[in-house]
């Protein structure tokens, strides 16, 4: 731990819970969408639902889906910035189980791409958050180090060439989880790093054969 | 190098004959990698986020969620304007000045969250006014503000910061803490005296619960801020003085531990007891939420 994370962060009030994780929620939801946002469904759980509008956790959740971090000035407006940049958005209650009280479902929708994005979240305390559900697959995902969530098909040795390429580029793998729906399926692998990879990791990740997709994440 | 006690972190700091704020600038230094100046930057930066929230709060009108602050500093400050007498006692500036940062925060400004957002107007009000009153430079301030994370440090390490684990003794109580410590720092005394200062002030805090009104950041939270942060000056002068703790400080976190988990859930940031639910509370809940 940091003193930074004692003294700090520095973040938009009021409060880290409520609104800093919030921002930090969308903001992931926004970076694993990868795409323009044409529609946002914002379902709030538990406590987020209950205080939202006082603690501005409705504004901050659509403001990181705006791209804002939890000390972007404009989180305050981004209802009227989210409007300007055509970003539809609808704010709602829901009640999920089994999960945190500070807990938000996020649905991202891009038509002309045919995109869409459901992603689970909550907020765990300090501003921290854990996303742990992307389009059904349970995962977990905290963005506090620089990260990569590689789609990759499920078979004997695919983990072992991605953690080669990473290793031949010197990034050293701090955490890494690795996730399946059914058994020869996609397989999701979620591996937070030491080092920021460079455009040539994810260019020789995404080469790759069995590879569908490689994201970024950096650390929020 | 590493510290995980309060006793820990003044006896390195006198075996190296140094400051606390040296030993945590050097565990940082070592734990992130990062020099002696990107620390310093960093903190500076932190440091003006600070005292933009100061100059704000103290003369706007701020606009909060709720609406049940957002004039308080404003009106100690046109107060203070026209009374000189009142305007030279420190304790005036630092109540002003905690009162801006935490209307600041109410009303989604900046802030910076020390230890936690809802006890953000502490740390910035005690430091701030003294360094204005003993017109010390930005760098000592820094120093300062070292010292405060290392004692908040050792806290995170053994309890906890958040209010719904804690009460509000885990974020306003830690947060007075934290600020009496730096005050000593800034005030030129030894590591032990503002171990003291730290002990001194949370243990007059224990016990505090967190019974926000309508669950916002608002009241009693702003009104709070400046309660601790003169309480943290308090401390840190009697420990200044020579006045010792009977309690060593790493037993009073301890303590506040315990209490905080035998504090019902009520009591914790979940607006359901104390204050929260006294009749006038309910009415403005109902006010600002609708029947929710």
């Amino acid at each position: 731990m940091s003193i930074f994370e004692i003294m700090g962060p520095a973040m938009i009030g009021p409060s880290s819970s409520h609104t800093a994780g919030a921002a930090r929620l969308g903001m992931m939801a926004r970076l694993l969408f990868a795409a323009e946002i044409d529609r946002a469904v914002v379902k709030l759980h538990g406590s987020f639902a209950d205080t939202a509008s006082g603690h501005g956790t409705d504004r901050a959740v659509i403001g990181g889906l705006l791209g804002f971090l939890p000390d972007d000035e404009r989180l305050k407006n981004s209802f009227a910035l989210a409007e300007k940049e055509n970003m539809q958005y609808s704010i709602e209650e829901i009640k999920l189980r089994e999960v945190h009280p500070n807990t938000v479902l996020i649905e991202l929708y891009n038509q002309a791409a045919a995109k869409e994005l459901k992603m689970i979240g909550s907020s765990v305390g300090g501003g921290r958050i854990e996303v742990t559900e992307i389009n059904g697959s349970s995962v977990k995902l905290t963005g506090r180090m620089p990260t990569l969530w590689i789609l990759h098909k499920d078979r004997p040795g695919e983990v072992a060439i991605i953690t080669s390429i990473l290793g031949e580029h010197q990034i050293n793998i701090a955490f890494m989880q690795v996730y399946r729906n059914r058994k020869g399926d996609i397989g999701s692998c979620i591996i937070e790093l030491d080092q920021k990879p460079g455009e040539e990791v994810i260019e020789s990740l995404s080469r790759s054969k069995d590879i569908f997709q490689v994201r970024y994440l950096p650390a929020l | 190098m590493e510290y995980k006690s309060t006793a820990e972190l003044s006896s390195l700091a006198e075996e190296e004959n140094t400051s606390i704020s040296e030993i945590v600038l050097k565990v940082e230094m070592e734990e992130s990698e990062l020099s002696r100046s990107e620390i310093e930057s960093r903190m500076a930066a932190n440091l003006q986020v600070m005292r933009d929230a100061v100059e704000r709060g103290i003369n706007n009108k701020i606009e909060s969620g709720g609406g049940l602050v957002g004039e308080e500093a404003l009106k100690m400050q046109s107060f203070l304007n026209s009374n000189p007498l009142e305007k030279d006692n420190i304790y005036n500036t630092v109540i002003s000045y905690a009162l801006a940062v935490s209307e600041v925060n109410a009303g989604m400004g900046k802030i910076v969250a020390g230890p936690t957002a809802g006890a953000s107007g502490i740390v910035p009000a005690v430091v701030l006014a003294l360094a204005e009153k003993l017109e010390l430079g930005d760098e000592q301030i820094i120093k300062s503000l070292y010292t405060a994370a290392g004692l908040g440090y050792v806290v995170s390490r053994k309890a906890t910061l958040a209010g719904a684990a804690g009460g509000c003794q885990a974020e306003c109580g830690v947060a007075s803490a934290m600020a009496a410590g730096a005050a000593v720092e800034l005030r030129g005394g030894t590591p032990e005296m503002v171990v003291n200062a730290f002990a001194l002030a949370l243990k007059n805090m224990l016990g505090l619960v967190c019974d926000p009104v309508a669950g916002l950041v608002e009241v009693p939270c702003v009104k709070r801020n400046a309660a601790a942060a003169s309480h943290a000056l308090s401390a840190s002068t009697m420990a200044l003085a020579g006045i010792k703790s009977v309690i060593p400080a790493d037993e009073i976190i301890i303590a506040m531990t315990e209490i905080g988990d035998q504090l019902p859930s009520c009591l914790k940031e979940t607006s359901k007891g104390g204050l929260a639910i006294t009749p006038t509370a309910l009415k403005l809940k109902e006010e600002i939420f609708g029947k929710k």
